[in-house]
C-alpha cells in the first residue's frame, strides 16, 4: 500500500473561551473516526511547588493563594491545614468554623459564576454570559447579587474579596467580631433564596444526553457536607485517609502538556461537585433535597452537563451552612492557635469549588519548606475530561468544524476547567486528517 | 466612593501580566484621596461591581494584540466595545472586554471608561518585568496623572 501523505487541515477553530488559562484543545479527526484528542494546559501550581521551597512556612498561605484568582482559599486550607498536621496542631471551634465559611464564600462565588455567567449560556442559546444578559437581565442581576453576598464574606472574613490575605497556619491574623457577622445575614437570607430560584432554572434547561461510566471522587466527612477535611473516597468503593493518597493516586507526565495527568490506580476518574453531590447526598440539606425532589431530579447525577445541577445545589448548600455557622458564632479566645514548629511531612485534601486539592509539605525545624506537591483538581480531571471529549466527538463529526469546537466547549466547560489561573489566550485546533 | 476610579489588573507573579497592577500601585501614592485607586487582581465579573457609581473609570491591563512589548494602547470604551481577544480572559475572569461589556448591557457602566492596555512580552510564572514594560509603566503612569488632572480641570 502506497504511503501518502495524510492531507492534513489545520482549523484554528476560535478561542475556548471561558475557560481558564493559557492553553489549547487539539482534535486530531482520520475520517469517521476521532484520532486523538489532546488538551495542553499551562499549569502554575509547577512553578510554585519549586517557588516555595526555601520559603519560611508563615509565607505559604500567601504565596499558594496566588496560584489561582478564584480558588485562592482552597489553596490556603489545604496548605494550612497540611502544615498544621506537621505542627501536631488542631484548629477548632470557632476557628474551624471561621474557615468553614470563607470557604463557603468561596464557593458561592466560584460556582455562581460558572452557573451564570459561564454555561448558562450553552442552556439557552447564546454565545455567551453578555449576549444572554440582553435577554435574561433579571436572572444574571440575580447572579451577579448572588456572587456578591459570597464576596462579603470573603472580604470580611479573608481581609479582601481577591485574594485573602487573613488566613495563616493556626487561624486567623484577625477573627471577625459578632456583629461583622451578623451584618451578613439579611443578604445571605436573600441569597439563599436566589439559589434555590437557581436550582430550580437550571433544572429547567435541556441536556444533552450523555452518561459516561464515572469513578467519582471525594472527600466524606461523617457529620458534614465536606469542605476542610474527611476521608478520600470513590464510587469505586475506594476509602482512604489523606496520608495515604499518593499511594493509589499517581502523576504521570504527558507529552503534549506541561501539566500532570492524575490518575487512581491507573485509571480516570472525576472530582468535583457532580462527584461531591453524588458521594454526599445523605449530608445535603433538607431544603437542597427537597428542591431537589420538587424539581424531579434524582440523585447520583451521571450526565457531566448536570454539573451546573450539582453547583447550584451546592450554592443553596454553602448558603444555609454560612447562616448556620454565622448562627452559632462566638470570636474564639485568640485568632490563632500558638504554633510551636517541628519538623516533619503532612499532607492535606480539602474541597476546593472543582474538587478535591491535594497538598504535601516538608518542613525543618526553622520552619523552613524542603518539599512542596500540589495536586490540583484540574489535573486530576483531566484524563477524564479528555475520554469524555473522546465519547461525545463521534456525534459531532457531521457538524461544520467551527459547530463541532463549539460542542467541545460546552464539554470542557462542564468541568469548570481551571487550565491556569492567571492569563490569557487558550486556543482550540481541529485538525481533519483526510486519506 | 470616589468619582474617578483607577482600577489595576494582573497577577503579581505572572512576569509582565502584573503590569496594569503594578500602575495601579505606583499610581496610588501619585493621586491625591479624591481618585480612588483599586489594585484588583484578576476581578473579571467583579470590575461590573468596582466600576459601579464612577464617573470615570480608568482601567489598566496587561494586553497581547501581537504589537511590539511596551507598547501602550489607551482604548475608549464608552461608546462601544474595546479590545476584544486583546486582554486575559479566563473561564473565572472575564477579561477587561467582557466584563465592561457586561456593564454595559446591565445599564451600570460610568460614562466615559478609558483601558490602557500595556503590550506584555513574558507572562511566565515568576518571571519578572520585562524592560520594555518597565518602561511603559511609567509612560501610563504619567499619562494617567494627565488624564485625572484634566478631568477635574
Amino acid at each position: 500500500m502506497a504511503e501518502e501523505t495524510p492531507k492534513t487541515r489545520t482549523i484554528a477553530v476560535d478561542m475556548v473561551a471561558r475557560v481558564e488559562g493559557e492553553g489549547a484543545l487539539r482534535v486530531t479527526v482520520k475520517g469517521d473516526t476521532v484520532h486523538d484528542v489532546e488538551l495542553r494546559i499551562f499549569e502554575p501550581p509547577r512553578f510554585f511547588e519549586a517557588f516555595l521551597r526555601g520559603r519560611h512556612y508563615e509565607e505559604v498561605p500567601d504565596i499558594v493563594a496566588r496560584i489561582c484568582g478564584i480558588c485562592p482559599v482552597a489553596y490556603q486550607m489545604s496548605a494550612v491545614h497540611a502544615i498544621e498536621q506537621i505542627f501536631g496542631l488542631r484548629v477548632d471551634g470557632a476557628l474551624r468554623d471561621l474557615r468553614r465559611l470563607l470557604y463557603c464564600g468561596e464557593w458561592i462565588e466560584s460556582h455562581t459564576l460558572h452557573v451564570y455567567l459561564l454555561q448558562a449560556p450553552d442552556f439557552l442559546g447564546y454565545e455567551s454570559g453578555i449576549a444572554m444578559a440582553k435577554d435574561h437581565a433579571a436572572a444574571v442581576t440575580r447572579g451577579l447579587r448572588l456572587k456578591k453576598a459570597g464576596n462579603a464574606i470573603m472580604a470580611l472574613l479573608g481581609g479582601r474579596s481577591v485574594h485573602p490575605v487573613s488566613v495563616k497556619v493556626g487561624g486567623f491574623s484577625r477573627v471577625p467580631l459578632r456583629r461583622e457577622l451578623e451584618g451578613l445575614k439579611d443578604e445571605l437570607l436573600w441569597a439563599r433564596d436566589a439559589a434555590l430560584e437557581t436550582v430550580r432554572w437550571v433544572a429547567g434547561f435541556d441536556y444533552p444526553k450523555f452518561t459516561p461510566d464515572y469513578n467519582y471522587v471525594a472527600l466524606r466527612h461523617p457529620d458534614e457536607y465536606p469542605l476542610n477535611e474527611g476521608q478520600v473516597v470513590a464510587s469505586s468503593g475506594l476509602q482512604l485517609s489523606v496520608n495515604e493518597f499518593e499511594e493509589h493516586f499517581a502523576e504521570h507526565q504527558v507529552s503534549y502538556s506541561t501539566a500532570l495527568h492524575c490518575t487512581l490506580q491507573g485509571s480516570s476518574y472525576l472530582v468535583g461537585p457532580l462527584a461531591r453531590v453524588n458521594l454526599n447526598q445523605e449530608q445535603l440539606t433538607p431544603l437542597a433535597k427537597q428542591v431537589l425532589a420538587d424539581c424531579g431530579i434524582g440523585l447520583p447525577l451521571r450526565n457531566p452537563f448536570h454539573g451546573i445541577i450539582a453547583r447550584s445545589v451546592e450554592i443553596l448548600y454553602a448558603l444555609e451552612e454560612s447562616l448556620r455557622l454565622i448562627a452559632r458564632y462566638e470570636p474564639p479566645p485568640v485568632p490563632a492557635v500558638p504554633v510551636v514548629v517541628r519538623p516533619g511531612t503532612g499532607m492535606a485534601c480539602t474541597e476546593a469549588p472543582r474538587g478535591i486539592l491535594y497538598h504535601r509539605y516538608q518542613i525543618d525545624g526553622d520552619g523552613i519548606v524542603r518539599e512542596a506537591k500540589i495536586v490540583p483538581p484540574t489535573s486530576q480531571n483531566q484524563s477524564r475530561l479528555e475520554q469524555d471529549l473522546r465519547l461525545f466527538m463521534p456525534r459531532l463529526l457531521r457538524l461544520p468544524d467551527k459547530e463541532a469546537a463549539l460542542a467541545c466547549e460546552r464539554v470542557i466547560r462542564c468541568y469548570d476547567p481551571c487550565i491556569s489561573c492567571a492569563t490569557h489566550f487558550l486556543k482550540l485546533d481541529i485538525t481533519r486528517v483526510k486519506e | 466612593m470616589q468619582a474617578i476610579r483607577i482600577i489595576g489588573l494582573g497577577n503579581v507573579m505572572r512576569g509582565d501580566d502584573a503590569a496594569g497592577l503594578l500602575a495601579a500601585r505606583r499610581l496610588r501614592q501619585v493621586v491625591d484621596d479624591r481618585v480612588g485607586v483599586i489594585e484588583a487582581e484578576m476581578a473579571g465579573v467583579d470590575l461590573v461591581e468596582l466600576m459601579k457609581g464612577a464617573r470615570l473609570a480608568i482601567l489598566i491591563d496587561a494586553a497581547r494584540s501581537g504589537q511590539r512589548p511596551g507598547t501602550v494602547h489607551r482604548l475608549d470604551a464608552s461608546a462601544g466595545p474595546v479590545g476584544v481577544g486583546m486582554f486575559p480572559s479566563s473561564s473565572h475572569a472575564l477579561g477587561i472586554s467582557e466584563a465592561l461589556e457586561l456593564a454595559r448591557v446591565m445599564g451600570v457602566l460610568p460614562e466615559t471608561v478609558i483601558v490602557y492596555g500595556i503590550e506584555v512580552e513574558n507572562t511566565e510564572a515568576g518571571h519578572p518585568l520585562s524592560p520594555p514594560v518597565a518602561n511603559a509603566l511609567n509612560v501610563v503612569v504619567g499619562r494617567i496623572v494627565q488624564e485625572c488632572e484634566a478631568c477635574r480641570a
